[in-house]
């Protein structure tokens, strides 16, 4: 099978979830102006949980469980544009 | 910019899932008469990279960090209504899965870093270009000046509803999170002037695609 580009652009894009580790862990820009102004505590706690915090659940590194969730959600968000565009674009 | 449960009023949280739903279903449409075969492999490598750079957070200032948004990429490759549909998924998954952002909150989540984002991009980086003329310069220019302004709009309206929801007065909230947004987006920027560099270095019939 010949690599198309968009297989070299999805591996770049499983190369950064790798690289998740890597993040920042300081609070974003809302969190922030959330503490600062005191209404992070309004934020409720999830109703249910399947990969919260993207830490992949039951693996004891931390840094392994984040690659994990970081490359389940890459393929996830693939398959879920591709199959998107192939819907729409197959119904013209 | 996820906002979680518990920081929007119902009527702030039901006015922004009627907007963005009606956008959604909108983009559906019109995608659905113009999305040709060479879109579909961009959308999934789009929404994966997206995905995958929104987790890479990166230092702002002291004890802040913020992360790409990654709709005025999508909007500049594929057009504002595509990448509205891509950044849907993004939140919908990231809801979903991986319990970032509320599923109350997903509406102005979508409105947010979808289409407000989106729009703001794809328009101001079609100005910098018509301004500049077409050029590779005016490309990476236009993508800079496009995610800069889609993430400081996308956090003014974010401002405007955590207001109107009664967590911190709009004199507070504005400039608080139009501040610290001016600097994450200047991260918005470098790195949608990079990927857009790459694409003309190494695929620039891509951006010649028709934008949806």
């Amino acid at each position: 099978m010949k690599l198309k580009w968009w297989h070299v652009a999805l591996l770049i894009a499983l190369g950064l979830a790798i690289l998740s580790p890597l993040a920042s862990p300081w609070p974003d820009g809302l969190e922030r102006v959330a503490e600062d102004k005191g209404f992070i505590e309004a934020a409720l706690e999830p109703a249910f949980e399947l990969i919260p915090d993207y830490v992949f659940p039951g693996l004891g590194n931390e840094r392994l469980a984040t690659i994990l969730a970081g490359l389940v959600g890459t393929l996830i968000l693939f398959g879920a544009g591709y199959g998107l565009g192939a819907l729409l674009k197959g119904q013209r | 910019m996820h906002i979680p449960d518990g920081f929007l009023n119902t009527a702030t949280a039901v006015t922004t899932y009627v907007v963005s739903a009606g956008g959604v279903g909108y983009s559906i449409r019109e995608a659905n008469r113009k999305l040709g075969d060479r879109h579909v492999p961009l959308m999934g490598v789009m929404g994966a990279f997206i995905f995958a750079a929104q987790m890479l957070n990166f230092p702002v200032i002291g004890g802040t960090s913020g992360h790409l948004i990654g709709g005025a990429l999508a909007a500049i490759l594929l057009g504002p209504l595509a990448g509205t549909l891509i950044m849907a998924c993004v939140l919908i998954v990231q809801c979903l899965v991986f319990q970032d952002g509320g599923i109350t909150a997903l509406g102005a989540n979508v409105f947010n870093m979808g289409l407000v984002a989106c729009f703001t991009g794809y328009y101001l980086y079609r100005a910098v270009v018509s301004i500049l003329g077409e050029s590779r310069r005016s490309t990476l220019v236009g993508g800079f000046v496009g995610a800069w302004a889609s993430v400081f709009v996308a956090s003014i309206f974010c401002a405007i509803e955590l207001a109107v929801s009664g967590r911190s007065p709009l004199g507070v909230a504005l400039p608080a999170m139009a501040g610290v947004h001016a600097l994450i987006g200047i991260g918005e920027g470098l790195i949608t002037s990079a990927v857009l560099a790459f694409v003309t270095a190494t695929r620039a019939d891509l951006l010649e695609l028709q934008k949806v």
